[in-house]
């Protein structure tokens, strides 16, 4: 509290970034602990959470007052205008630091009471059980077992304590194979495919210097590749571009040439661009920093696969240009295509899918385990694990399946969410939206396969929302050994249990459950299947969206059927019983014309009605990330039937549009 | 003429292949006057397969060794493939399909052959005639006529014979008003906002020239017009053209109206593409759907490049500026460009359909497009001769009628419960605009479609599109009458790309349609088993 200086200004106006009339809301701000909240002249709140936030900036003084620009992490930029520089500094300063924690203890995780006990508490953490997700894969069984290695994090302090590795790989070689491997992230189960008997694995990078091998590396790999009873041959998948594995095999072939032959090709090849040195000479340093690949010779009986997904650095600066571009209104058509080209962000989307396709049909077509790695093995890897056990385990297309997902190859195995989130004020550079790429890919699924989710696009941000709010302990910490030392099971709650009490609002009303555990998604990833995700990057942009939700309207229909259905069945039981009792056939009658005037079925079609035209927010209160009343999707269906857009005049000669 | 002069062979053995989802089909291949046959023979258990000529765009042929491929691509965006036997067989078929194809006589097209079971020629012309919403006007308003004067189309030859003009104008003013006028469009009545008591008019280009004449008559129409909205209204000339272009129109005779002679109307230029280059936007757009294999980079630029969304764009948004003159400034608006037939009509069609709830129902969008574009002559013969394959030199071609389809998609888009018709009948009237069975698209203009005898001899979309079987494919399942105007977003990051209809062929197609059908499903699910309770004034679909 100590950073408030003011806690409430009146008369600041909100502007909206794509209106085109420059009409604005006039309303109060007020400063809490927690969150930045507005309330315009219609008594309409936004809450900001001051987590949220990434950016807050004071641009120049203007006649109408002060602009204050914040942008947050789930893409919501707002534009305010305090009438007095004074307050709008002072807003400004408390932002600044309210926004960027020091201390994990400083985060409202640590804060917030969504009233439950401690038995409640611990429930929720409970909800998800990763021991019981591998007993549902079908380990551990002949081939795979339980390792209890890293029982005391002494092995590896980035990964879980319960690994599952092949049942051959002894403790040493486990070791040995780990002191190999850059962090120690040695290979280890992510999901085993029953039907297939084939395994996907994970671990980072090995650190083979110049010239050394390592023999329990190698003879782990080879227990892997044996715990697999149909197919002796591995994939090991490198997610990284290829050109850094060019410039490998240059070293690698004759390390007395090398230094001749990259530095001829720096020098000599005029075709190489200038990035392309860079990334040789980077590839360079990693090697002699002891990083590097797997020299092929060593290793028998595998396939070496490159997968070009590129590294967390890129990522950033490419989505910090989609969001510029985007960011504009009244784009053209050129403007807009040649930023989503040059920003790469479909690109890089593209990469992602394919190597998660790649991974999916090695172990469909070929019944071959796959062994994914990248650098660190938390980012690409997690990525194309957790997306190549989505396309293969309709489980995971659950809602509850999709939270075992997320919380087996991205919280337990390390992604380092706090770091990559910018939870605590650190690095700039370790942000990268690692895990929003991946929520992008599994929304490209969904619109490829809109039958084959039990959840819908909702869920999907509520989920974006979150790892960023702070407001969960879920997504806190950069790993597992970090998470129990700040005791977050027992300062924090989960978010789980909250999502899967809201869950009628995440369920895709098209979702047929009847395929099999095993069907297997086949995305077909040729460029015009990637669109820009506009519910994603503007969501809280409304004019953009369109405004009419058939979600709701096809959610409640279907309600409404299951219900119609029940209550036929209870008539009809109901009927059964008196007729059972009473054989009279006058008393059957009476009481079906009874049952009529109040029947729910009439009950239900009302509130259909009601459902469609008011926005269902109430429920929301307790879970949304950075406001009890956010303005989100079901808000469409207000502002519609309301009246139309504001109204704007024909000026002489200047007609401008209104939305 | 013969056909049978036109086709050099009559029967080969092929095999055809119908892109990447359809299994291939063996058989005997016919060509027959207007069709294209294949005929998997008596044993076979699939059906006869059956390709309309003229909706064949262009055709290209390849021999190698004994046997030859051909290529066809169609006017509705299909690429079909057909390996037959013998080199010879090949060649001949090719020819007749390319003599075929290519006819131009529109009283020898199926259309006049064409007799489907259960349709009964004649029985759906009178489906939505124009008239009957101009006399709607005339008898609300008592500002407006109905004319005769065009019963012969001696004033003008692409006006229907009934037009709808202000009261207080006489039929000689309009005759002299259409000589005013390019192509004798005169100024006529489009669309009457009831709310506001205003009026959307079109016309065509001012013959002022470069001695920038001026008619009293078509002077005094206007005048007219804003007087028969309410004492006092201001109007809008919305030219189609940018300011420029107008200018330069006074060369060859054209122009636009001068601010002096028209008190109380206030010029606004909005230039749409129109022409080649609109149908060039169009040919390169398929071509990139066409690329199966290039990388996201090169997707995206070739997007940018052929500007297709661009054109919707700017359509859409001068539609919202005719639209928001005529419904929130209570202001009259006429729009025209030069001859009246493409832009002008693309943009009063969608400001209707963005005020008027009555013409986003099934049947009042139905009536729309036969007013404002059949009946009000659109020159479809000229504009949809060929599609996006062709490789013949254009001469009339453009994808207006397209573009306007796209804006409506775009706006069922932004708006899904407001349309009662879906995706399904946009694809259909694409398809059926450039290549038909039924007599509707035929022809530039409704005295064309009198001298051919269209309404008797040839029988008529809209009859064949309102059979009950049809209308489930047709129909939007979520429909809830919605009484508001619909302001549609133009922004980039709104509009989206028709894949339905440029990727119809291309992607495959099976879970949208799987989705659509889960939705019908629930949909009509509860319609039945909700019974009684669920009829109500809002929900009329039962």
């Amino acid at each position: 509290m100590e950073h408030i200086r003011t806690t409430k200004v009146e008369q600041v106006k909100l502007l909206d970034r794509f209106s085109t009339s420059n009409k604005s809301l006039t309303g109060t701000l007020y400063l809490t602990a927690t969150h930045l909240l507005f309330i315009d002249s219609h008594q309409k709140e936004t809450w900001i959470l001051h987590h949220h936030i990434a950016l807050v900036e004071k641009l120049a003084l203007t006649t109408s007052g002060c602009p204050l620009v914040i942008q947050c992490k789930n893409f919501r930029i707002v534009h305010f205008i305090v009438p007095r520089e004074r307050d709008c500094h002072d807003i400004y300063n408390s932002l600044l630091q309210l926004s960027k924690q020091a201390k994990y203890e400083d985060l409202y995780a640590f804060s917030y009471n969504p009233k439950q006990n401690d038995s409640e508490r611990l429930q929720g953490w409970q909800l998800i059980d990763l021991a019981e997700e591998y007993k549902r894969m079908g380990v551990p069984n002949s081939n795979w077992q339980l390792s209890d290695a890293n029982r005391e994090y002494k092995i590896c302090e980035t990964y879980p304590r319960e690994l599952y590795v092949p049942r051959i790989a002894s403790k040493p070689i486990i070791v040995g194979s780990s002191k190999f491997r850059s962090k120690g992230r040695f290979p280890v189960l992510s999901y085993y495919h029953q039907n297939k008997e084939a395994a996907i694995c994970r671990c980072s990078q090995p650190l083979s210097g110049f010239s050394a091998r390592c023999l329990e590396d190698e003879h782990l790999l080879q227990a892997i590749s044996k715990a697999n009873p149909v197919n002796r041959y591995m994939y090991v998948m490198d997610t990284r571009p290829k050109h850094r594995m060019q410039s490998w095999w240059a070293t690698q072939k004759d390390i007395g040439r090398i230094i001749v032959r990259i530095s001829s090709k720096i020098w000599n090849d005029e075709k190489i661009r200038e990035s392309d040195e860079k990334k040789r000479l980077n590839a360079m340093a990693n090697r002699a920093a002891g990083k590097g690949y797997e020299n092929e010779d060593n290793y028998s009986n595998i396939r070496f696969q490159f997968v070009g997904i590129e590294n967390i650095h890129v990522m950033r600066s490419s989505l910090q240009k989609l969001l510029e571009v985007n960011g504009t209104k009244g784009l053209s058509v050129s403007d807009f295509y040649s930023g989503l080209e040059s920003s790469g962000w479909l690109r890089h989307i593209k990469a992602v899918m394919d190597a998660a396709i790649f991974l999916a049909k090695a172990i469909m077509v070929e019944n071959a385990s796959v062994l994914v790695h990248c650098s660190d093995g938390w980012d690409r890897t997690s990525q194309v694990c957790s997306l190549g056990s989505l396309l293969l385990d309709s489980y995971y297309r659950t809602i509850k399946g999709f939270m075992v997902l997320i919380e087996k190859d991205w919280i337990s195995f390390g992604h380092k969410f706090s770091e990559r989130c910018g939870h605590l004020d650190g690095d700039p550079k370790e942000v990268s939206p690692v895990f929003t790429q991946f929520l992008e890919c599994v929304w490209h699924l969904t619109e490829q396969f809109p039958q084959d989710f039990e959840f819908n696009e909702a869920f999907l941000l509520q989920i974006h929302e979150h790892i960023h709010s702070c407001q969960f302990g879920n997504f806190l910490g950069n790993c597992q050994k970090e998470r129990e030392e700040l005791k977050l099971k027992e300062k924090t709650y989960s978010l789980w249990p909250f999502l899967l009490d809201d869950q009628k609002k995440y369920l895709n009303p098209l979702y047929s459950s009847k395929s099999p555990k095993f069907a297997v998604l086949e995305p077909n990833t040729v460029s015009f299947n990637f669109k820009f995700w506009r519910n994603m990057y503007h969501q809280f942009d409304r004019t953009l969206h369109p405004r009419q939700s058939v979600f709701n309207i096809i959610m409640n229909m279907n309600e409404q059927n299951k219900q119609l259905e029940k209550d036929i069945k209870d008539l009809e039981s109901k009927i059964k019983q008196r007729k059972n009792r009473q054989t009279d056939g006058i008393l059957t009658k009476e009481l079906l014309h009874s049952v009529h005037p109040e029947s729910p079925t009439l009950k239900t079609s009302l509130c259909f009605k009601e459902q469609t035209l008011l926005p269902v927010n109430h429920a929301l209160r307790t879970i949304e990330g950075s406001n009890p009343a956010d303005n989100r999707y079901s808000e469409y269906a207000e502002e519609f039937s309301k009246s139309e857009p504001g109204v704007v005049s024909l000026e002489y000669g200047v007609a401008r549009m209104t939305c | 003429m013969e056909f049978s002069e036109l086709i050099r062979t009559g029967r080969a053995q092929a095999k055809l292949l119908r892109g990447p989802e359809a299994p291939p089909l063996r058989g005997t291949l016919c060509v027959t006057g207007h069709h294209l046959l294949l005929s998997p023979g008596p044993q076979a258990t699939s059906d006869l397969w059956l390709l309309l000529l003229r909706r064949v765009d262009s055709i290209e042929k390849r021999v190698s060794g004994d046997s030859g491929t051909i290529t066809l691509r169609c006017k509705d965006l299909r690429v079909l493939q057909l390996d037959i036997e013998g080199v010879e067989a090949t060649l001949d078929i090719a020819r007749s399909i390319e003599a075929l194809s290519s006819l131009e006589s529109v009283i020898t097209s199926f259309p006049f052959f064409y007799r489907p079971k259960g349709l009964r020629l004649g029985d759906a012309w009178h489906f939505h005639p124009p008239e009957r919403y101009y006399k709607r006007v005339a008898r609300e308003t008592n500002a407006w006529r109905l004319s005769e004067v065009n019963e012969d189309f001696s004033l003008c030859p692409s006006y229907p014979r009934a037009v709808i003009v202000p009261r207080a104008v006489d039929d000689d003013a309009l005759a002299r008003c259409a000589r005013f006028r390019q192509g004798g469009r005169f100024p006529v009545l489009s669309y009457h906002h009831a709310p506001s008591g205003t009026v959307l008019l079109r016309s065509s280009q001012p013959l002022t020239g470069p001695q920038k004449r001026r008619c009293a008559e078509d002077e005094e129409l206007l005048r007219a017009a804003l007087a028969g909205a309410r004492p006092g209204a201001r109007g809008f000339i919305l030219d189609t053209r940018s300011a420029q272009a107008a200018k330069q129109a006074r060369v060859t005779g054209g122009g636009t109206e001068a601010k002096a002679a028209y008190p109380g109307w206030k010029r606004l230029h909005r230039p749409l593409e129109r022409g080649w280059p609109l149908q060039e936007s169009f040919v390169r757009l398929v071509e990139a759907c066409g690329d199966l294999e290039q990388s996201m980079d090169r997707w995206l630029s070739q997007l940018e490049a052929c500007h297709w969304l661009a054109h919707v764009k700017e359509a859409l948004s001068t539609a919202c500026l005719a639209a928001q003159g005529v419904g929130r400034e209570g202001a009259c608006v006429l729009v025209h460009g030069a001859e009246g037939t493409d832009s002008t009509l693309l943009v009063t069609s969608l400001a209707q359909l963005i005020l008027d709830p009555s013409s986003r129902t099934m049947a009042g969008f139905q009536e729309l497009v036969e007013r404002e574009w059949i009946q009000a002559g659109h020159p479809f013969q000229l504009r949809c001769a060929h599609s996006a394959f062709s490789h013949a030199r254009p001469k009339h071609e453009a994808p207006t009628f397209l573009l306007f389809l796209d804006c409506v998609w775009q706006l069922g888009r932004q708006f899904p419960l407001s349309l009662e018709f879906g995706e399904g009948l946009l694809l259909a009237l694409f398809e059926h605009a450039y290549a038909s069975p039924f007599g509707t698209f035929l022809c530039s203009s409704e005295k064309e479609r009198c001298l051919c005898e269209v309404r008797t001899r040839t029988h008529s979309l809209w009859s064949g599109l309102n059979q009950p079987k049809e209308q489930r494919k047709l129909r939007n399942p979520l429909y809830v009458p919605n009484p508001l105007a619909i302001w549609p977003s133009v922004e980039l990051q709104t509009l989206r790309l028709w894949q339905g209809l440029f990727l119809r062929w291309i992607r495959p197609p099976e879970p949208s349609e799987v989705a659509w059908e889960k939705v019908w499903q629930i949909v009509t699910d509860k319609k039945t088993e909700g019974c009684e309770p669920t009829v109500s004034a809002s929900e009329p679909r039962l």
